[in-house]
Order: C-alpha cells, then structure tokens, then sequence
C-alpha cells in the first residue's frame, strides 16, 4: 500500500476547469484598453543585403503609431551566450526567407497589414545557401562573417578504442540515415502582448516556455534594468520547444510598444510560427556498428551533420546531445561522435522534443535491429544482453542513478504478445522494438553560474491557504498539479487548499524554464525542500503545544498529529496560528541544483548530455504493410517509460502516449518541404500532424524505478518515449515485408519503391519470401 | 471601415454589434463579444479549435461569416456548463487527461457534445470519425477518447448511483 496520501493519485492538471469551459486565458486572449495590433514585414529573400528601408509612407498613416526597423533591434541576442548573433529585426541582412525586416504598431490588425505592405525595402541579393553539405564548403558569402563556410560548431569525441571495438565485432554494418525537418506545431500560434506602464517599466505577457530567459533579453535589446521589466506567462497552448527560446515578436512587441508608449499585441499567423520555426533540423547520420557474436555492442561511431539553418540559437547544445546520447542507454565501452552544425540560409532550427537525440535514435535502433538479424538473435534480447549495470557513469561521463530500461523491455515485450508474434508474423505484418532514454533536466545550465537552476517560495497565512511562488513554466504538461500534490503531501492538505503562483518574473523566483524536461525533477524537489521547511516550521509550533518532539509528529488528511499517540491531534488551520503566532510569519524558500557528480566530464562540449537523472522507454510496434501500395497501417503501439515514480499516473500515461503520438507523426507523415529556401507547406492542410484517423492505438505501461534523487523518486516523462517510437515502426516495417527504410519519413512511396526493389533482386536470384533487403 | 449592425444569439444572449460586413464568427465572437473561448489555431479551416455549434451542429467559426448566422442559436465553449455546473464531458475530461495544454480543448468539447447529443452511445469508431475534424497536439487522443468513455458510462448510470 502507498504510503502518500496525494502523490500518486491521478487528480485532474489543477487549470482543467479553465481549459474546458474556455475561460482560461492565453495569450492572445487579452486585450487591453489602448492597445494596438502589430505587424510584421518579413523578407522575401533567402539572403539579401539590405540597402535601403522606406518606412515613411507607413509612418504618414493616421492608424500607425510606431514603426520599428533593425535600428531599433540593434543588439543582438541569442539563447546561448556563445552564440548573440540574432537580431529581431535585421540589422543589415535578411538570412532567410521569412526574417523579419520592419514592424508596424497600428489601432487596428488590418491597418497594419496595409502600412506594412507600403513599407520600401531595397536588397541586394546575395548567393543563397540552402542545402547544407553544399552550404559547408561555401567560399563567400557567409551567412554570418564570424562562422567561415557556414559552420556554427564541430566536436570530436572518442571514448574506449574503436579499433579494438570493431576488431571483437563478428558484425559490423555502416548505412546512411537522413530524417526530414519538421516542426513542433503547438496548436497555440506565438502571441506577445506588451504594455508600456506610464513609469516606464514594460510588461510582457507571452506565450512562452522561458520567461526567465525572455525576461534577460527584453531588457537587454531594449537597454533596460531588469528590475524595469516584467514579464508573465500566460497559460500556454503547447510548446515542445518551439517557444523555449526568445521568438523574435517577443522582442519585437516590446520595441513598438515602447516606442508607441502604447500597449502592442502580436498573434503570428500558422505560416508565421513554420517560418519562425526553431524545430527539428535535417539530420544526417552516419553510423557504423559493431556487434559480437554473443550479441553486445562492441563499438559505435556516429557522423551527424544538422542543418541548423540562419541562427546559432540551441544549435551547439542540439548537435551535442546527438553524441551525448549515444551513451546511458545501453552499455556502449568503445564510443565515436563526430558532429556538425552547419548553418543555411532557412529559419533557424533548435530544440524539439527529445533535443537532438530523436533521428541518431532512429539510426542507432534500426542499425542495431539489423545487427541482431545478421547475429540470428531476437532484437529484444540484444537490447537485453547490452544493458547498463547501473548506477553507474558512462564512458563519456554520464552518470546513471536508477535504470528501468530491463524492466520497459520485459513489460513491452510481456504486453505486445512479442514472443509469439516477432518473426512469426506472416508477410505483410510484422512487430518491432526500440527502446530509448532522455534527460531529466540539464546539469549544466546554458547561462554557467553557481546560481539554483530553480526556486520556490511559499507562505500560509491566518486563513491557512497555502500560496506557492514558482517560476516554472506550466505548457500544459502539468508541471503546476505536480508541484500542488508534492505540496499538500508534505503538509498533509487538500490540494484546493493551495494557491500557485506561477512563472511571474515580478512575483516568482528564478526557474530557467520549462525544457529538456526538467521541470518535475527540479522545480518538484525546490518545492519539496520548500515544503518540508514550512512543515517543519508548523511542527515546531505544534510539538511545544503537546509537549513532544517535533520529529514525533506527522502532517496528513488536514491534521497534526502525535504519530504513536494520534489522540493528540490538531487540525491544520490551528496549527498555522499557532505556528504564526510562534515565528511571526510562515514563510519557507526550497530550491534546486544538481549535484556536482552530475555535471559530467571536463572534455570540450561535456556540458550537454550531463543529467541528475535518466528516463528510459521501451516500445513495440505492430503494423501491416500492404506490398501492393506501400500503404501502413499501425495496429498498435505498447510503450513502457520509466519516470522514475509517476506523482500522478494519468497524466504520466498522457505525456507518454502524447511522445509517441508525436514521434509516430515524424515517423509517417511529417516533414517540411524546402523548395530554394522557402518553406512549401507552411499549414496544417500542407503539414499534416496525425489526425485521429492516422493514430493508432497507443498504450502505456509505466514503470517506477524510484530515482535516489528525484523528488518522491520521480524523474522526466515527457520527452523519453519519442525517440523509440521511430525505429520500432521502422523494424516493424522491415519484420512485415524485409524492406528497410533509412530515411524519415517512412513514406508509402519510398516502401513500395524498396519492395519492388527487393521483388527484382530476389526474383534475379531466386529468392524468398521475407527475408534478405536489408543492405 | 464600413460597419453593419447585426444581431447573433450565443449561449441564450442576444447581441447586437457593429461590425463590418465579412467579418469572420470567430473574430467576433472573440473581438466583439469577449469570448475567447473558441481559438484561432491555423488560418485555414484545418485545426477545429475555433469550432462552435450553429443549432446544434459544429462549424468552423474562422470559416463563417457572422452576418449570415443572425437567425441561428449559436453555442460557444462558455455556454456548456450552464449555470457554472460542468457538463458529465468536462468533468470527464479532466478525470482522464484530455486536456494537457488545453487550446485544442475549446474545439473538442464543441464536436463531442454535438456527437454525444446526436448519438449518445457512439462506437470507438464512431468517436474516432466524429473527432477527426479537431487537431491535438498534445494527447495523442487516447485520453480524449477515454474522457468521452467515462462520461458516456456515467450518463447511463441513474443519477443517484453517481454521487
């Protein structure tokens, strides 16, 4: 039987009434009195350099109150302190079709559509780089002049001895594998209102998953005290990383309204926020394998290149994870990763949803399935003779405290019906697994300072409500409920009783923002330490009442009471008197950083992949594959996710299903289609995000290995299960019709075109039925 | 920018504002009438999160023009839980994790109440087929789909058996 009263009970995300009855405020559901409508004009070039800007015919409209250029944006930011080379508004150069060139602050939307359209811009056209294996060998016109031949970063890594790992190898397999750009497509398009108070402060509300950062960078650009801005988040229509760093409305807003000294709101079109972008790039993957007879992985070395498109923004860190998380998954001794980050002239891409480790997953699970076929051995038993003896540190430093990786393979395996079904399938259907892993939080924060990579505050007053002043970024993954059921366990109340102030950069403390999945392991355990500080003040106050111990007494069902003499009991409103009576005020302070032993190696780019904890999945797919028309059908999908310890159940499962949901759109269907820079699909009806009809069945089992360090031994849940989802289709396709697919998506065109293939080659040699077409 | 004063009935309301001719239901639900319930999510009639129920029935409010609804019973995400009760849907929904980031949610619950009200015992199917007009993000709708299970299962329970 549990021992907690609220954690592990699936009580409905605490904004739920808000959401279904449509009162819950986003963004762009504010107005306020005054307040004018932005635009802005984006360039039509890929690469120009901006000789001239005509602002006047806008400026003379009655309707414009402010018009901004690069002028006004002139310093550059970026979310890395490596890499400040952004500006909101082109400085002097337009680096992709979609920058953003001029805006228009006007009383009303259509009035500035139109003064945008009277806005003169002269360019010169400059060679436009756009295809990133030729963009690296470019010779002039360098998309920034600091970055020669368009390269952002490079890293060399190499743990163990390749050659030795290759020579052990009975089989070693090399192939290609190339994963399309796409898009995070959040449902809620980016929207920022900023009011300029009359004494000069701005406030900013934005849909945002990083005020902290945003915070920085508005007052940065707009050369103002920190203390002289504000900014709230609102709630937030999703954001899967492509609102984690600043969007360029976010600066933009703020520079028109403090310049209007009006308040300006800008809600980005659907094509505005493809354009804007920040999501998953072009990945090229390189990998070669090893694998001994016994079926462990001898050695790896991986080759990514990543179109990181315009702008540095999480680039390095992106490309870095890439390499990083090739270790802490399974047990790999002898380790290669050569990455690169090459810059064209595209929207900049950045962090999405399992940053940087998703389409190196999807090589790494396909080539290894094909490794256990060459070895004759079950792919789930590979995954199984290649575990971690955790804890443990990794050979490129990574340090792993709790590892449910066997358990995710054992319960995917037991629920899909794996032993019966895998190989055994007729053709046309087929099974396949993956497994995958991500971090809970980044050790190392992006700004490097010895300051708490989080802080929650929290006070209860004479009416015993109990108020939690937090910075995290609730994006509709949870992360407030999370924080009001480790609350009210530690202080043994109703969640109602307590109120959460959330991601206010006036009211709340520093939380540097809602990404790489960190919220619940780190704002979780700045609350429970918060928490556990406010009981034990109220303990204090009580144990001098009944003349015990304050180690003696418990918090639980809205009472204190004498744990071995329960009859001495008091409920929780008198003990708050009592206990403010006492200490004057109740008031406690938790906050969070990692440990030192988590913040990794020394080695250049160690920095990134570094985490106090790790989740694991396990996945299987089961699919039929019609050889006629190269059509899919996924029958089913069963993901295991270790978080650690699920501190509310259901929403666990929904953050699982909702990684897989996302990883299986990359899988089939998604991808953003470059034409000379400028993006084909920039809509739903173009880029097409799975509808009911395209998802399948998706089942979640959640596995607890109780993390040492999370708080109730919770670590991340809504990133992990993306990656697998990929692969596991991929090796389902290849167990229901022997053809293997190495680039995403897994197109219907490209299947149909390896089974003829296959069909001519076997019918060349004679062949059978479903086995062979692997190379 | 000329204006035409036109009458709409949203949620039992009757309203009257002036707007110019072409403007969109959404745009005036949520300009004019401050209800921001319903979302705007694309810009091409393909996300359902601005859906609302013109007599019942789901439109897409960015695809209809306000001026040419002046006759019907407009219904908004506001106006399900009459009086401040939720509906057994709403309830559900939270019970089963529907909603995480909730911007879609406005839409669904627009197409679940018109499904559940033409068809109170709907088929996986059934569900499957009504709800593919709204786009989520977030949930990979299994959870949608098991909200709207729980309150079907709770509609056929007598009233008394559900307290």
């Amino acid at each position: 039987m549990s021992t907690h009263s609220i954690i592990g009970k699936s009580i409905p995300l605490t904004d739920t009434p808000g959401k279904v009855t449509g009162l819950g405020i986003y963004a762009n559901d504010i107005a306020v009195p005054g307040m004018l409508f932005g635009k802005i004009l984006h360039s039509p070039h890929a690469h120009a350099r901006i000789v001239r800007i005509d602002t006047s015919k806008a400026e003379a409209m009655p309707e414009v109150k402010a018009v901004a250029t690069g002028r006004d944006t002139a310093r550059p930011y970026g979310v890395l302190p490596i890499g400040h080379d952004e500006n909101a508004l082109a400085f002097d150069r337009a680096r992709y079709i979609g920058d953003n060139i001029a805006a228009v602050a006007a009383t009303s939307e259509e009035a500035a559509e139109r003064a945008i359209e009277l806005i003169e811009v002269e360019y010169e056209v400059l060679t436009a780089w756009t295809d990133p294996l030729v963009s690296m060998n470019a010779e002039k016109d360098w998309i920034h002049e600091n970055r020669p031949h368009n390269i952002e970063k490079e890293y060399k890594h190499e743990f163990g001895n390749l050659e030795e790992g290759f020579a052990q190898a009975a089989f070693v397999r090399e192939e290609r594998y190339v994963a399309a750009e796409i898009n995070h497509a959040a449902m809620e398009p980016h929207s920022t209102l900023a009011v300029w108070e009359p004494d000069g402060r701005i406030t900013v509300h934005s849909s945002t998953q990083v005020p902290h950062y945003l915070h920085r960078t508005i007052a940065d650009v707009l050369e103002l005290p920190m203390s002289q801005v504000r900014v709230i988040k609102p709630m937030v229509g999703g954001g899967f990383g492509g609102k984690s760093e600043v969007i360029p409305l976010e600066v933009i807003t703020p520079v028109l309204a403090k310049k209007a000294r009006r308040p300006v709101k800008i809600t980005y079109t659907r094509e505005e926020v493809f354009y804007a972008h920040r999501g998953r790039p072009i990945t090229i993957v390189d990998l070669k394998m090893g694998l001994t007879r016994e079926g462990k992985i001898s050695a790896v070395a991986a080759r990514v290149i990543q179109d990181g498109g315009a702008f540095g923004g999480y680039g390095p860190v992106t490309v870095l994870y890439s390499g990083a998380l090739l270790g802490a998954l399974y047990d790999v001794r002898n380790l290669r990763f050569e990455g690169r980050r090459v810059l064209t002239n595209k929207p900049a891409c950045g962090a999405m949803r399992g940053h940087g480790t998703v389409n190196v997953r999807f090589a790494f699970e396909s080539l290894l399935d094909m490794l256990a076929r060459d070895a004759q051995l079950d792919p789930a038993e590979v995954r199984r003779r290649n575990l971690l003896q955790a804890p443990c540190i990794t050979v490129n430093g990574l340090r792993v405290t709790s590892y449910g990786l066997p358990e995710c393979i054992e319960k995917a395996v037991e629920r899909s019906g794996w032993r019966e079904k895998n190989g055994k399938l007729p053709y046309g259907r087929g099974i396949g697994i993956a497994c995958s892993h991500y971090v809970s939080g980044a050790a190392n924060p992006i700004i490097r300072s010895n300051m708490p990579h989080t802080t929650v505050n929290m006070k209860i007053d004479r009416d015993a409500a109990v108020t939690v002043f937090t910075g995290a970024s609730d994006i509709g993954q949870g992360s407030d409920t999370i924080q009001v059921q480790i609350t009210a366990e530690v202080l043994g109340v109703r969640p109602e009783r307590i109120k959460l102030v959330a991601a206010d950069t006036e009211l709340t403390p520093v939380d540097l923002g809602s990404y790489s999945s960190r919220v619940t392991f780190m704002a979780g355990n700045a609350c429970l330490e918060a928490a556990k500080n406010m009981r034990e003040q109220i303990f204090a106050a009580v144990a001098k009442k009944f003349g015990c111990a304050p180690e003696a007494l418990e918090a639980r069902h809205e009472e204190i009471f004498v744990k071995n003499d329960p009859a001495q009991r008091m409920p929780f409103d008198e003990a708050v008197v009592r206990a403010i009576d006492f200490h004057g005020t109740l008031v406690a302070r938790g906050s969070y950083a990692p440990p030192e032993e988590a913040r990794g190696g020394k080695f250049k780019g160690a920095g990134v992949g570094p985490s106090p904890s790790y989740s694991y999945g396990a996945q299987t797919a089961e699919v039929s594959v019609d050889p006629e028309t190269g059509e899919v059908t996924i029958h089913r999908v069963v993901a295991a996710h270790d978080c650690g310890k699920a501190l509310n159940p259901v929403s666990v499962d929904g953050q699982v299903i909702g990684s897989v949901y996302m990883g299986l759109g990359q899988a089939m269907q998604e991808q953003m289609e470059w034409n000379e820079g400028r993006l084909m699909n920039p809509s739903f009806l173009d880029y097409k995000i799975p509808t009911t009809l395209e998802t399948p069945p998706i089942e979640s089992i959640i596995v607890e290995s109780e993390d040492p360090e999370g708080p109730f031994g919770a670590k991340e849940a809504g990133e992990g299960s993306l990656a697998a989802a990929i692969p596991a289709v991929a090796n389902a396709i290849y167990d229901a019709v022997g053809v293997r697919i190495t680039t995403l998506p897994l197109s219907r065109e490209k299947i149909l075109a390896a089974i003829r293939e296959k069909r001519k080659r076997e019918q060349a040699a004679g062949g059978s039925k479903k086995t062979g077409g692997a190379a | 920018m000329h204006r035409e004063l036109i009458h709409l009935t949203v949620n039992g309301e009757r309203y009257e504002v002036a707007v110019p001719p072409q403007k969109l239901l959404l745009d005036v639900l949520r300009e004019d009438l401050g209800l921001t319930g319903a979302k705007r999510g694309c810009d091409d009639s393909s996300c359902g999160a601005c859906t609302v129920l013109v007599d019942g029935l789901p439109v897409l409010a960015c695809a209809a023009i306000a001026s040419c609804h002046q006759e019907a019973q407009i219904t908004t995400v506001e106006g399900l839980a009459a009086g401040g009760e939720l509906t057994p849907v709403q309830v559900a929904y939270g019970e089963a994790g529907g909603s995480q980031c909730g911007f879609c949610t406005p839409g669904f619950m627009m197409t679940i109440h018109a499904l559940l009200a033409q068809n109170p015992n709907p088929s996986d199917a059934e569900i499957r087929e009504a709800l593919s007009s709204n786009l989520c993000r977030c949930t990979g709708y299994m959870q949608i789909y098991e909200a709207i299970r729980l309150a079907m299962k709770r509609a056929q329970q007598p009233a008394e058996a559900r307290s």
